[in-house]
């Protein structure tokens, strides 16, 4: 395959993954849209008014940018992950397979999918938080890039999940039991100071931590952790998942007998 | 200078054991020429799936080599995927898409431009009775009509060696002869196919060479031709005009009365069958029609898998 026969095989598998998340809006689009109208109706309007200031900001312009992340990481996550696992339980990741597509292209046309739908929801849930909250942008290099490598990170996450995966359970194990606390925990709706040393240290293994304060630091300007420690465990960890997706698809695991 | 003319498949001592320990393949050998209709048959489980897995890179080989035209699947993956096109026995497409999305999409995965792509969707979709399915979400298509689409999926790139595992599994008969006569037309533009089938009477009537494979090893690898030379005797069906209470005697000819009016004669391949029908006569007996009992491929077939199992038990 020619350079060009790998770019037409990589635009059709991001093609069809975002036809397939378009086709499906009423599971794919519109309840994370929900979810994140009544986080910000509960916990920025309702709860949030009697809270106060959190980090000396609004506790609503506090807890926007954690909310936008968690939308952005749950997509990217659960996008490639039923995605992919449909295709494996459906059997037309044969169809692949059995092509001379590269499997670095495989990958790379999944994730871009993933990440399409994590950053599309992304961008319609900080739409949403204009209408909720005020925000003057403090680094758009650096919100761009969290956001984009967070999203890189999760769908890689999920690829990973889904080719490990044997049934519908497997795949939302994850989702429920890891990735929904680590969010919880990971700063979205506290500052990390609140914790006192013992927790707030404990906090600090949770990468999700890093990547809320990135992108909070990107939109207000605030931050618990060191933004260069952010980029570079996120880079580290999206590093290292690619690596491990790419060497589970060379060696078929889960794929072919 | 002497060319030589690559094979279209050559299998060299190819071995599968699956990770539970079952061996699927003893290390077998397999030639297929360029521009040949070839029948790969074999009792279940005898590593025909196995083989074809292994060819079109779904199954991983424990040891071997497989060369699809002088290209080998491991060395040159790309060029050797490029050639060969293939149709599972399992329905293996996203049933949530529409017909012609699957076959562009499919394109897309060989390289293939989108325009291009269209033009062979809509000439393949149309070829195979498919075009006005075209935008119908695939899981509502018939049985027949899911084979048929993935028939047109296998050839959107084009292949020359086209692989089809139990094409016309479940597929009534008049389909079944509908995609028999689009194959002979595709391998008479010049493709290659490779055929499984538990229809012998579809191997006999398709393809030139035969290869029969049983407990992972090549029994017989030979033109059908010479096969059916092989074939000492058949039984023949007669059904007779008035029906008769006891089996009629011929000398030669040991007949069996199975119905009334249906009565069966083994034959021997150099006997003549007049005689019978002279004796048949002149005892009143009058044959109304004559057909073979069982498909003649089926015979040998069902003798050489026996014959196998004998020596396997025999050690």
């Amino acid at each position: 395959m020619d350079n060009y026969q790998k770019w037409i095989a990589f635009s059709t598998i991001v093609r069809r993954e975002i036809h397939r998340f378009l086709r499906i809006w009423p599971q794919t689009l519109v309840p994370p849209i929900i979810t994140i109208v009544l986080y910000f109706v509960i916990f920025g309007r309702l709860i949030g008014s009697r809270i106060g200031e959190m980090s000396e900001l609004p506790y609503i312009q506090f807890v926007a940018p954690g909310l936008i992340m968690m939308s952005v990481i749950t997509n990217s996550y659960s996008n490639v992950v039923s995605s992919f696992y449909g295709s494996k339980f459906q059997r037309n990741i044969e169809e692949l397979l059995v092509s001379p597509t590269p499997n670095w292209i495989i990958l790379l046309g999944y994730v871009v999918g993933g990440m399409s739908r994590g950053l599309g929801v992304g961008a319609m849930v900080t739409l949403l938080s204009l209408y909720f909250a005020d925000f003057s942008l403090h680094s758009l290099p650096i919100t761009i890039g969290i956001v984009l490598l967070t999203s890189l990170m999760f769908s890689l996450a999920g690829l990973i999940n889904a080719i490990f995966a044997s049934s519908f359970d497997d795949i939302s194990i994850i989702p429920t039991f890891v990735l929904t606390p680590l969010i919880y925990l990971g700063g979205v709706f506290y500052s990390i100071d609140m914790l006192g040393d013992f927790w707030g240290s404990v906090s600090l293994i949770n990468p999700i931590l890093y990547m809320v304060n990135a992108f909070r630091y990107g939109m207000v300007g605030i931050t618990d952790i060191n933004i260069a420690w952010s980029f570079t465990m996120v880079i580290l960890f999206s590093v290292l998942l690619f690596g491990l997706a790419l060497r589970l698809l060379e060696k078929g695991s889960r794929l072919r007998s | 200078m002497k060319q030589t003319i690559e094979p279209a498949l050559a299998i060299s001592q190819l071995c599968k054991t699956y990770d539970d320990g079952f061996e699927a393949l003893k290390g077998i050998d397999l030639n297929v020429a360029p521009g040949d209709f070839f029948a790969l048959l074999g009792p279940n489980g005898a590593g025909k799936s196995t083989t074809i897995g292994i060819i079109c890179s779904l199954v991983r080989k424990s040891s071997g080599s497989v060369k699809v035209f002088g290209m080998d699947i491991d060395e040159d993956f790309s060029s050797a995927k490029q050639f060969v096109g293939v149709v599972p026995q399992e329905f293996n497409f996203n049933q949530f898409e529409k017909p012609i999305d699957i076959l562009v999409n499919q394109a897309g995965y060989y390289g293939i431009p989108a325009a291009i792509a269209y033009e062979r969707a809509e000439k393949y979709l149309k070829q195979l009775a498919l075009w006005d399915k075209r935008d119908t979400p695939s899981r509502t298509l018939s049985g027949g009509m899911k084979r048929r689409l993935m028939i047109a999926r296998a050839l959107i790139h084009e292949p020359k060696l086209l692989v089809l595992d139990e094409p016309t599994a479940g597929v009534d008969i008049e389909l079944r002869r509908s995609m028999w006569e689009f194959l002979k037309e595709i391998n008479e533009q010049g493709t290659t196919i490779i055929l499984t089938t538990h229809y012998l009477e579809e191997a006999e009537s398709l393809c030139r060479n035969i290869a029969i494979i049983d407990h992972g090893r090549i029994v017989k690898n030979t033109s059908i031709r010479k096969l059916l030379n092989q074939l000492n005797r058949e039984t023949f069906v007669l059904e007779i005009r008035d029906d008769v209470d006891s089996c009629p005697e011929v000398e030669g000819y040991p007949l069996t009365l199975t119905e009334g009016h249906i009565l069966e004669v083994s034959i021997e391949k150099s006997q003549s069958i007049n005689g019978l029908f002279t004796a048949l006569t002149e005892q009143g007996i009058h044959v109304l029609s004559m057909r073979n009992k069982t498909n003649r491929l089926e015979e040998l077939f069902f003798d050489l898998v026996q014959k196998n199992l004998q020596e396997k038990s025999n050690g």
